[in-house]
């Protein structure tokens, strides 16, 4: 073998490098390698599908006529309100995916390697959550379609509702700066993935996503009203034109006021989980 | 003036272990140091520090000139860095791979697409360069993460158990690779199991234990400080024992050993080959005949050991250096331990 660094033609030169510019394109090296992955590994995609599609399905079948929305069990108006629900709980399970992709590559030695390189501080992790986030949009694209099918349409018009989808979009895109965290904190992509999910049940499910929050008792009924989530399901059934005829709005301020909660939210999340996982990340080794 | 790889009193602990407890390194540019210690000796996380990867509790380390607390991402356009788990990205074809390291080192597009096909090349991938890095063998995953470590030919490269799990094939070229970026001026830190690597790699030897330099020199020093020479003879027959230990008697430095079961004698001297040849013709004088005849060196085993007071390895392995899937195992379960403490703090 003749491979001595010195018999190779030249040392390359390095570009100019440093600040914002140099942030944004190491982070789409990485998002960029990420989406290879995922092509790669479609499996991960479909399944991704698969859960929100049953969920889709199983919710407006099963509950649909049992569950009075706005004074009313018309299986087809449980059906418009549940999709805002099904929606965010989807983009949230986003946190699952980021974090056992970044426990992976803790796991393989990969952040070894691009810590080992001069590279922007922050770029391996916002490369993997903006590829989720395309991720995301995808599963969002999907999983709209099957609503069609099954009866869900909006009513305030397209650009309204693109909006509702924006904010889904970008609480899906906080919500996986915490998996980032969690995959930075623990050692196996399975317990990334576990440590991911868990906490999501509680959270999408005490929430108004599946069923209005005002029958539930009052403690959980605030948790509910004030939980991020709620907010951009609110948000999004407002945009979509869903909420049902007579469907009392909480008095709550982010429930009367759930797209500026729900950018809010998602920024601050954003903000501290972004924070977090850089400084984590800094001092991550396998 | 320091050398390339400069080290003062590291010292790092994870919780009540003390990862490194006060090692100095300097290492020449353009020669080799080959770190040589047990599992848990502290290589690795020496290994971290210098490139930027974990902070010493205290102690100073200086690559290429640069300060490696200071200025750790200017030392990162400086230094390679091949691991002992091949980190590459198995869903990447090797294209890919360098492609995307050649970014991240900072190359324009057009030159890290260059940089990869000559490196691909170079490294006998070119047919395996469009294939996800999942279908390579083991010794083609090392050779790419080798290969991605090179990618701006860095004046630096660290390499830590380069050859561990690999078989002796893969482990000859990979040392054929090595030699050669050394020729080209580069100056390497390696970390090594390994005696033989070590031997046959380096110009310098620290051995660390326990997170501390407990001998350092060429291969040629540590051996003279466990003792010199001996010959070793194996007699055809039990019953040439004794007088070939009268025959021997007079060449040795010192009074000869007996191994009965094995027929072997063995017996300190001085005078290297041409004595050989001697000891030979006097045992034919005497008509002793012989089975088997060497003149031993120490190796570095022995010099582990009588510096240590244990091998290298585990009991089973000391002297083979063979490295095998064995090692690889325990190593993996060491690693893990290491993890854990690591995280409990």
């Amino acid at each position: 073998m003749t491979v001595a660094g010195g018999t190779l033609s030249r040392r390359p030169v390095p570009t100019a490098r440093g600040g914002a510019v140099q942030s944004v394109r190491d982070s789409l090296v990485v998002a960029r390698r990420n989406l290879i992955r995922m092509r790669r590994i479609p499996e991960v995609v479909v399944f991704g599908l698969v859960q929100p599609i049953m969920f889709v399905v199983l919710f407006s079948y099963v509950f649909g006529g049992s569950i009075a929305v706005g004074g009313s069990t018309d299986p087809s108006l449980y059906r418009e309100f549940l999709m805002a629900g099904i929606f965010a709980q989807t983009v949230t399970f986003a946190t699952a995916g980021a974090g056992a992709g970044i426990a992976d590559d803790m796991h393989k030695g990969l952040i070894d390697r691009f810590r080992s390189l001069p590279m922007a501080r922050g770029a391996v992790l916002t490369g993997r959550t903006l590829a989720d986030l395309v991720q995301t949009a995808l599963t969002l694209v999907v999983l709209a379609i099957v609503a069609v099918v099954v009866g869900w349409r909006v009513h305030d018009g397209v650009p309204r509702a693109l909006g509702g989808f924006a904010l889904l979009l970008l609480l899906g895109y906080a919500f996986s700066w915490i998996g980032a965290l969690i995959g930075l904190s623990v050692r196996t992509p399975e317990a990334a993935t576990s440590g991911g999910l868990i906490w999501l049940f509680p959270l999408t499910f005490i929430s108004n996503a599946f069923v209005p929050a005002d029958n539930m008792p009052t403690v959980l009924r605030t948790i509910a009203e004030w939980n991020p989530f709620s907010a951009t399901v609110q948000a999004a059934r407002e945009l979509f034109g869903n909420l049902p005829p007579g469907y009392p709005v909480p008095a709550a301020w982010p429930m009367q006021h759930p797209v500026w909660a729900s950018l809010i939210w998602s920024v601050v999340i954003i903000a501290i989980f972004r924070g977090l996982a850089v400084r984590k990340y800094r001092s991550a080794t396998a | 003036m320091p050398g390339a790889i400069y080290a003062e009193g590291l010292v790092k602990t994870f919780g009540d272990v003390r990862a490194l407890d006060g090692v100095d390194l300097d290492v020449p540019e353009g020669t080799v140091l080959g770190l040589l210690g047990p599992n848990g000796a502290g290589k690795t996380t020496a290994v971290r520090v210098l490139t930027t990867l974990i902070r010493p509790d205290r102690g100073r380390a200086v690559v290429a000139g640069l300060d490696v607390l200071k200025k750790p991402n200017e030392v990162r356009h400086a230094i390679g860095l091949s691991g002992q788990f091949a980190a590459v990205d198995e869903y990447l074809t090797g294209r890919e791979n360098l492609e995307m390291v050649g970014r991240l080192y900072q190359l324009g597009k057009r030159d890290a697409k260059a940089r990869s096909v000559e490196l691909l090349e170079r490294f006998h991938l070119a047919d395996a360069a469009d294939r996800p890095a999942k279908t390579y063998s083991g010794g083609m995953r090392r050779r790419l993460d080798l290969a991605a470590a090179l990618v701006v030919s860095p004046p630096v490269m660290f390499m830590d158990e380069p050859t561990t799990g690999l078989d002796p094939r893969n482990r000859q070229q990979l040392w054929e690779v090595i030699q050669e970026l050394v020729a080209g001026g580069t100056t390497l830190l390696l970390t090594t199991q390994y005696l033989e690597e070590a031997d046959h790699l380096a110009h310098d030897i620290c051995v660390i234990d326990h997170g501390r330099v407990i001998a350092r020199g060429t291969s040629d020093q540590l051996k003279a400080r466990t003792g010199g020479e001996r010959v070793e003879l194996v007699v055809h027959e039990r019953a040439h024992i004794t007088p070939a230990l009268e025959v021997i008697r007079a060449f040795g430095k010192g009074e000869p050993t007996v191994e009965e079961h094995t027929r072997k004698v063995t017996v300190p001297v001085s005078g290297g080959a041409r004595l050989l040849a001697e000891v030979i013709r006097e045992l034919d004088a005497h008509g002793i005949e012989i089975d088997d005849i060497a003149l031993r060196r120490p190796t570095l085993d022995d010099v582990f050991i009588s510096l240590t007071g244990h091998a290298a390895e585990a009991a089973d392995d000391v002297g083979s250096g063979e490295p095998g899937p064995a090692d690889a195992m325990k190593q993996e379960a060491v690693k893990q331990e290491v993890v854990k403490r690591e995280a409990e703090t």
